[in-house]
């Protein structure tokens, strides 16, 4: 296990760097910088303009040095400032990181809290009403665009005035809330966009949950359980679930990779301040070092989460063995 | 079922006869793969409704000038987020009497419409409007329906600036329903070539390719997309953000395309009818393209349809974002960043309607695709 970590950990090296330095190289084949823009406004004395410009080597085309000064700067730990927002991108990133990930793992929760008993639901009662409405309501969850589905959601929210139209927490009442009511608060903001991420994964995840536990239902370990004269639950719930759980835990770095992505669309609906939403922000506006630091961030985390998602497997499945041979 | 073999060689016709016994052998017999296949959908509802609203919608797309009554960009500042007229075309008069279908014209008292019964506005079938051409050639001014200035038709309601989003919605499906089939036979042909090249060669070529496929998987596609789409800066003009925006996704989405693919042709290459075919001394990219490739097709186009959504709803995404297709032409994805406002959401609902249609498409494609998997599946009986 330790060995495979390790190898795991040691093979992002490079793919970091590669993909860090696709991103400067596509950064600086594209016309014009964050600094142009400045200068263009106006509002900032043509000093600071020309020290911003030395600081991070805009002034240079090429693409190596740009990328040498980045990596140096960064191997320090330096991910540098933000132009737009003008504080550290790590104090940035930070805060934003830790806010798509509590939206990503409460999306998390209800897609696999509904899906895995739904999926064996609709395979125990396979081809009756539940199955063929759990079909479409799949089918239906597959094909809904997130940014349609968000928008639905909104509009309930803005008709029945039950939910909150956006943002994280209350901007008014936010400073005299006790910590009880800033919980409250954020989870109150947090149910619909969670709750469209959600029940987009549980369409996912409940057909191939379904599939499995047919699959599984059908082997010879669950007709020896049956003559043994164990009952249908137990049967269910100890022998069949467990088997058939587990392919559903390998899509766990898939979801992750979709939520980071699929996020930015529910995040700008709902002005959730998270990291997708920043990162297509500073994409737009040219913010460099936000920009590096993001991909960094996310390629990181998409990584993670394959890797998590292996561990996981070796974890609840004995035959599996990550080190091999 | 036909299962006459159109041959007039007796012998033929005799092997034929003996095996009308069983109906069951003729058939599977006599059928290409395909054609069982083909069989099998047809024998599935959803599938083939999926397959008719999808005709319907590319049809729509093709003749959008046609079928709409206005331009896309026919502005009406007087018809600001008018309500949907679509529930109300009358046919019957106010002595209750049966008319041709027509509409009242609308008038603007305080807060909102209301239909003025004084003016009656009859819809009229293949009237003169607005410009348009059918692919780029047939150029014409003869709208399907329409009705009379002063009067209008809104049947899915007006937008922001007095646009009929019925119309809007027809013209933004030529973008947003074909950067799927473009974006997919540009990616899918990338896909086969480069997959059945690595797993067939082996060597240097599949070492590069193989590593090229890990980066682009490894990069969170919506922002890989976006810094690309950035790279090329943002004067561009609508026909050129459409090209971009298909280059850009079939860019990333051959992909996961290339590395099944290589798998597949890995394992077939080892197969007898290869090796035979190299004991003919047949030339190496001569089996590749005419015996290793074909076997692979029937999960080419199964994966194909299913992915076609993707290319879709990342359209609508980049439009959504403000990257993508912009004003005044139309998408689906740009006409329902108006949706944003939450205002405009709350009071004039109807500018969602875009995102119905998209959810159609979107859905179509998938059942669609799920019936072609599982008619394409050798293990199902048809």
């Amino acid at each position: 296990m330790r060995t495979f970590v390790i190898r795991r950990l040691l093979a992002l090296i490079p793919l970091l760097l590669v993909v860090t330095f696709l991103t400067q190289a596509l950064l600086v084949a594209s016309p014009g910088n964050y600094v142009d823009r400045m200068r263009e406004g106006r509002q900032f004395s043509e000093e600071f303009i020309q020290q911003l410009t030395r600081q991070y080597h805009l002034e240079t085309e090429n693409v190596f040095v740009r990328y040498w000064y980045w990596l140096g700067q960064t191997l320090q730990g330096n991910f540098g400032y933000s132009f737009a927002y003008k504080i550290s991108v790590w104090s940035l990133l930070w805060q934003r990181t830790l806010n798509t990930l509590l939206l990503a793992i409460a999306s998390l929760l209800i897609s696999w809290g509904l899906a895995i008993p739904l999926g064996m639901l609709a395979a125990v009662k396979r081809d009756t009403w539940v199955d063929k409405l759990a079909g479409i309501f799949s089918f239906a969850g597959l094909s809904i665009p997130s940014v349609f589905f968000s928008l639905l959601m909104l509009l309930f929210a803005s008709k029945t005035g039950l939910f909150p139209i956006g943002d994280i927490h209350d901007q008014v009442y936010w400073g005299n809330f006790s910590p009880l009511q800033k919980l409250g608060d954020v989870l109150w903001h947090l149910v619909l966009p969670s709750m469209v991420l959600g029940l987009i994964g549980t369409a996912q995840f409940m057909r191939q949950m379904r599939s499995q536990t047919i699959e599984v239902l059908s082997q010879d370990y669950i007709r020896t359980a049956k003559a043994k004269g164990l009952s249908p639950s137990r049967i269910l719930f100890r022998h069949a679930f467990s088997n058939a759980v587990n392919p559903i835990v390998t899509l766990f770095g898939f979801s992750l990779a979709f939520l980071l992505a699929g996020a930015v669309l529910t995040e700008t609906v709902f002005s959730w301040p998270g990291m997708g939403r920043l990162t297509v922000d500073a994409l737009i506006n040219k913010d460099e070092p936000l920009i590096m630091a993001s991909v960094v961030l996310l390629t990181v985390m998409l990584a993670f989460g394959s890797l998590a998602s292996d561990i996981l497997l070796a974890v609840i499945d004995p035959r599996i063995r990550l080190d091999g041979n | 079922m036909e299962t006459e073999p159109g041959s007039d060689r007796p012998g033929e016709v005799r092997k034929v006869m003996s095996a009308r016994q069983s109906e069951v052998e003729t058939t599977s017999r006599k059928l290409s793969t395909r054609g069982i296949a083909w069989t099998k959908l047809r024998r599935k509802k959803t599938a083939m409704l999926s397959l008719y609203v999808l005709v319907v919608l590319y049809a729509g797309a093709l003749f959008a000038g046609f079928v709409s009554p206005y331009s896309y960009a026919h502005r009406n500042d007087a018809a600001q987020f008018h309500p949907p007229m679509l529930t109300s075309v009358h046919i019957f008069n106010s002595d209750g009497g049966l008319t041709r279908p027509f509409v009242y014209g609308g008038s603007t008292s305080g807060s909102g419409y209301s239909d003025d019964k004084s003016r009656v506005f009859p819809i009229r079938f293949f009237v003169r409007g607005d410009p348009y051409a059918i692919l780029w050639v047939i150029r014409s001014d003869i709208h399907l329906f329409g009705v009379d200035e002063p009067g209008a038709i809104y049947l899915f309601g007006s937008d922001l600036f007095g646009r009929d989003i019925f119309s809007r919605i027809m013209f933004g499906s030529q973008i947003s329903l074909s950067v799927g089939i473009v974006g997919i036979i540009i990616s899918t042909t990338i896909g086969v070539l480069v997959g059945g090249l690595a797993g067939y060669l082996g060597g240097a070529f599949d070492f590069v390719s193989m590593r090229l496929v890990e980066v682009l998987l490894a990069i969170p596609g919506l922002y890989f997309i976006l810094i690309l789409r950035q790279t090329f800066g943002n004067d561009l003009d609508s026909s050129q953000v459409y090209f971009l925006i298909v280059i850009i996704l079939s860019f990333i989405g051959w992909a996961s395309e290339a590395r099944v693919v290589r798998g597949m042709v890995l394992a077939l290459k080892e197969r007898e009818f290869v090796l035979a075919a190299q004991a003919l001394g047949l030339g190496k990219f001569r089996i590749l393209i005419r015996h290793i490739l074909p076997n692979t097709m029937s999960f080419v186009i199964v994966t194909a349809t299913l992915t076609v959504p993707f290319y879709i709803l990342s359209e609508v995404a980049l439009s959504f974002l403000g990257v993508g297709i912009h004003e005044p032409e139309a998408s689906w994805g740009n006409m329902l960043s108006a949706a944003q406002n939450v205002r405009f959401l709350t009071d004039f609902t109807w500018i969602l309607t875009p995102g119905v249609f998209i959810l159609i498409a979107v859905m179509a494609w998938n059942i669609l695709g799920d019936g072609l998997r599982d008619a394409a599946d050798p293990r199902t009986l048809g």
